[in-house]
This record gives structure tokens, C-alpha cells and sequence, in this order.
């Protein structure tokens, strides 16, 4: 499986286990800063680590502090290794711009139609840095 | 089409101050979301000086060394200690010190030190069509909704960047076409009764947010103005459980004297016609503590309390002592007139813990005890606590939020929807 996908915010390309988020999250109150870890109790995928993670997002809600967090993660190595949006957000994506004018190495993140996440699901995934996406065999 | 900056705008991006640090973040969010041209605000609410880490603070002291300071109107969030000294925020060093760090930096560039997450209700209230850039789900919602001014959902950093460039991408909310309604909230299924209590309004604003997500959508079938609390419930609740930036309430709020006015087309694109059942299930949504034999702590203001909400709450206390705590959060603003007459006094006599210039599910404040049950009449404080707090939730009315808290244990009496 491979798609070529739209830059968002470009960074250093990046990959690892896929970790497809089956609904929206909140990272603010959904995502712990200090180790990535989901921690919103409603939300399917409760106690997944999204550090070094190819993260999958099919839309995020809630809180505008969720650039705050996502920067958070960055600052202490527990980003994950890129994102693929279904759509750009905003709100969190700016953790990624406002961390690349801090000079810190930010993961890239892409855009990517949500129905084509399942491909992706269980398997290790690469993000490259002309955010083509492929899934190792 | 690609963003376009005016020559200035250019000449301050290029510049290696705070400022051109500003510029460029605004410029990159345009960027991204495919804006060709930023317009000039009045007014900003800034959300970024609450800690949540180091890089936070690095940022915003950045910016300070950069010498950069707003150029328009700024009020502030909630940050992550009480500097009122009312509570005790269970912070450690080093994290104390870089959460009062940051709050120290988001002074220095000028902004006012208003500290809350309801600033319409501390004197910052843009007027209708104006273009502001406001963070803070709740506060988003309310400016866009119940003032009519204009503002997207500023995340944290852009909000400050906004605030000292002057300037937004001319996008989403700010465009008077995108802020007309494509769905119909219909509430007229609900009982009057139902629809005049203080318990509605958080568990419609949570429903509403579940079911229409960001789109706009128009409520009918409200009879009266529920007043200002009431659509601040429904509005925080609404941003929390969906990414409402915007709602509108036919015959009460500014854009919509009526559902036709404010419709983007002839027919809407949906109904949502709410059912008593639906609004159990939504209520139901808000705990997450199954029957309880006892609570732990109340904690309500989320959004901040009001003076009218204190004035309920001091009601139903009666003087009362409670057995277990209640966390009041509430602004600077609100917490002058409630030292004017001694009254902060009697409410901490009784039990109840004034939390001021921050919350409960922001900082730690409440005991880490594990476990624990913790009931609320907040829409937002029901979504966040159990993730935040550790505490499990059970949602309720303030009247029965304050008899739970002189019992100890759950008491429910509320009407049916």
C-alpha cells in the first residue's frame, strides 16, 4: 500500500507501528504530554501510546490548547514519528509550525483521505519527506 | 490561492525579533489552510499561558527576549496557579516555577491579567460583526454565539501571535457566509419545564456538540432568553463534546431573530429532532462513576462562576456545613464583589473551596486520592475530569450537586427532559 499525500507542515520523515485512531480526539485531556499516552476514558483507543507512532487522525475535537500539548510532546522526544490528518487542523498542527520557529525537529505531517486509513492498520508504516506513505511488507 | 502578505506584513515577517517570530506563525497557519490574506483584529483572549510544559513557557519567553508586545486589547486565560492565594495548588518545583514563568511572560507582553475562562463576564465583550482572535473553547463559543463578534477557534500560540501581529488568516468564522446555519437543533419535543432548568442547558450543549460536530447549526424551539449562564453552559458543553465554534438559538441570540435569517439555504440540510430519550442518553454520557454509595468533592465553574451563580450556590447551601468539599473556580473578576460583604468568608465556612485565576481540571488541586468520585453540574468539567483528574464523574444539577455535597453521598432530584 502506498499513497503520495499533501504536506501539512513538512518535518523530518518518520516511521513505526501505525496507529489509526478510530474517532476524533481531543489531545488536550486526551493525550497525557509527558508520555503520549491516550488518556481520555471514552475514547477507543484509551492507553495507546502514541509516541513513535505513525499516528493516524480521522479529525480532533475539543480543546484549543491542543497545539500546547502536541508542541509538549515534541519538546520531550514523545511526538509521534509522523501524522497523517485526514484534514489539516489548524489548532493542532500549529504545535508543529510554532515548534519548527523554536528550532526543535518537528515529525512531518501529511494529508491523507480517512476511508484509506484501514490499509494502514496493525502494520509498520513510513512517512517520507515528499509525504508519500508506505506500508513495509 | 496563495497567501498574500502586504509589503509591511512581508518587511515584519522578515524581521529576526518577536514580532517577525509572530508574523511568521500567523503566515504559516494562513498558509496551511489555504488563506489568501490576513485582516486586522480588535481584540484578543489568549489561552497559551497555562502550563502544560516546559515548551510553553520557552516559547513565550521567546517572544518576551524578542521584545514583541500586543498590539490590541488581550485578556487572559486561566493560568495553572491561583495567584489570589484562595487555594492550594499541589504543584511542585520545578513545575511550579515555569508554570509562574509563563504566566510572568504573557504579562510582560502586555496582556491583562484577567486570569478566566469566562472573560464576557469580566468587561471584555467585542461588539457584534467585530473580528477578534479568541482562544478557549468556551470563550470561542460564546464570542462567536452570544456576542456575534467574529473569531475562529485560535489555538494556543496563534492566539498570542494574533494578538501581537494585530492581524488573522480571513477564514472560517471571520466570513459572515460561513457563519450561516445548514442544521436545524429542534428542542421543541422537550417539556417547558425541562427546558427552564439549570440542567438542560449543559446536556443540550453536549448533545448538540455530539450530533452536529463543526458544523453550524440553529436551535429552535427555545420559548425565552434562558439567560447568559444558561448559554454559557450549553456553549462550553458544545465545544467540549464537538468542535462547535459557533451556535445559533432562534429568537435569542444576536445573528438569528429567526431560523429563516440565519439558514444558509431554503430548507436546512438536517433535523435533529430531540427526544426525551436522547437527551437521557446524553446526560447519561456525562458520568462515567456507575451508582456510587458516596462522593468525594463537588467541583463546579467550568466555565468560571458568574456572581448570579454564586448567589444560587450560597442559596442552596443555606449556611449549611457540607461533608465533602465543593471547588468553586471562578475569576478574579467575580471573586471582588464576593469579598465586598464578607460572603467569601461564609461559603469557605460551610466547605467550599474558592478556586480563583485557574480550575480543578487544569492544576492539580484536588487530593490524588484514586478512585475518586467526584460530581459536577459542568458539561466540561464531565468530560475532563476522569481524564485529568483521575476522578470518575457523576453528572447532576447545582441543587443537587450541593445536597450531594452536604450528604456525602449522590442525592438526585432533577426534572425529566
Amino acid at each position: 500500500m502506498n499513497s503520495a499525500a499533501e504536506i501539512l507542515v513538512p518535518g523530518k520523515a518518520g516511521e513505526g507501528e501505525a496507529l489509526v485512531l478510530t474517532a476524533p480526539i481531543s489531545f488536550w485531556g486526551g493525550v497525557d504530554p509527558k508520555t503520549g499516552r491516550i488518556a481520555d476514558v471514552r475514547h477507543p483507543q484509551h492507553g495507546e501510546v502514541i509516541a513513535g507512532r505513525v499516528l493516524f487522525l480521522p479529525g480532533t475535537i475539543g480543546s484549543s490548547s491542543a497545539s500546547a500539548v502536541l508542541m509538549e510532546l515534541v519538546h520531550n522526544g514523545r511526538a509521534p514519528t509522523a501524522l497523517v490528518l485526514h484534514e489539516p487542523d489548524a489548532i493542532l498542527l500549529l504545535g508543529l509550525i510554532v515548534a519548527r520557529e523554536m528550532g526543535w525537529e518537528t515529525p512531518i505531517a501529511t494529508r491523507l483521505e480517512r476511508g484509506a486509513f484501514d490499509a494502514y492498520r496493525g502494520g509498520a508504516v513510513s512517512v517520507g519527506a515528499d509525504g508519500a506513505i508506505t506500508a513495509a511488507v | 490561492m496563495s497567501l498574500a502578505l502586504s509589503p509591511e506584513e512581508q518587511a515584519i515577517a522578515a524581521s529576526q525579533d518577536g514580532a517577525g517570530m509572530a508574523m511568521r506563525i500567523v503566515a504559516e497557519s494562513a498558509r496551511l489552510l489555504g488563506v489568501p490574506r490576513l485582516i486586522p483584529i480588535v481584540s484578543a483572549h489568549i489561552d497559551g499561558a497555562l502550563y502544560h510544559g516546559d515548551s510553553g513557557t520557552l516559547f513565550a519567553e521567546r517572544l518576551v527576549e524578542g521584545g514583541a508586545k500586543v498590539a490590541v486589547r488581550s485578556t487572559l486565560n486561566v493560568g495553572a496557579l491561583d495567584l489570589m492565594g484562595c487555594s492550594r495548588i499541589r504543584l511542585e518545583e520545578p513545575q511550579r516555577g515555569m508554570a509562574w514563568r509563563i504566566m510572568e511572560a504573557y504579562r510582560k507582553l502586555g496582556c491583562e491579567q484577567s486570569w478566566t475562562c469566562a472573560p464576557y463576564q469580566a468587561g471584555h465583550r467585542p461588539t457584534q460583526g467585530s473580528d477578534v482572535a479568541w482562544g478557549e473553547s468556551n470563550a470561542v463559543v460564546f464570542c462567536n454565539s452570544v456576542l456575534g463578534a467574529r473569531t475562529n477557534r485560535y489555538g494556543d500560540f496563534l492566539d498570542i501571535a494574533c494578538a501581537i501581529t494585530g492581524r488573522a488568516p480571513d477564514y472560517g468564522l471571520h466570513r459572515p457566509e460561513n457563519r450561516r446555519a445548514r442544521l436545524v437543533f429542534d428542542v421543541s419535543g422537550l417539556s417547558p419545564s425541562y427546558l427552564a432548568s439549570e440542567i438542560a442547558w449543559p446536556v443540550l450543549g453536549s448533545l448538540y456538540g455530539r450530533e452536529v460536530g463543526n458544523a453550524i447549526g440553529i436551535v429552535r424551539g427555545v420559548a425565552g432568553h434562558p439567560g447568559e449562564d444558561a448559554l454559557k453552559a450549553f456553549g462550553a458543553a458544545a465545544a467540549s463534546s464537538g468542535a462547535v465554534g459557533l451556535f445559533h438559538i432562534a429568537g435569542v441570540t444576536p445573528e438569528a431573530p429567526d431560523v429563516a435569517t440565519i439558514l444558509a439555504g431554503p430548507e436546512p440540510e438536517a433535523v435533529i429532532r430531540v427526544t426525551p430519550e436522547m437527551v437521557a442518553k446524553a446526560r447519561a454520557g456525562l458520568s462515567t462513576a456507575a451508582a456510587p454509595k458516596a462522593i468525594d468533592a463537588v467541583a463546579i465553574g467550568s466555565p468560571h462562576l458568574s456572581n448570579a451563580e454564586f448567589d444560587s450556590l450560597e442559596r442552596l447551601i443555606a449556611g449549611r456545613r457540607l461533608a465533602v468539599p465543593i471547588y468553586a473556580c471562578t475569576g478574579r473578576h467575580a471573586l471582588a464583589l464576593l469579598e465586598k460583604d464578607g460572603r467569601r468568608k461564609r461559603l469557605e465556612a460551610s466547605g467550599v473551596v474558592i478556586v480563583a485565576d485557574t480550575c480543578v481540571v487544569v492544576t492539580p488541586i484536588m487530593p490524588d486520592i484514586g478512585n475518586g468520585v467526584l460530581m459536577t453540574n459542568s458539561g466540561k468539567f464531565a468530560h475532563y475530569a476522569p481524564g485529568n483528574t483521575g476522578y470518575a464523574v457523576l453528572y447532576a444539577s447545582l441543587a443537587d450537586c450541593v445536597e450531594s455535597a452536604v450528604r456525602g453521598k449522590p442525592v438526585f432530584t432533577d426534572v425529566a427532559a
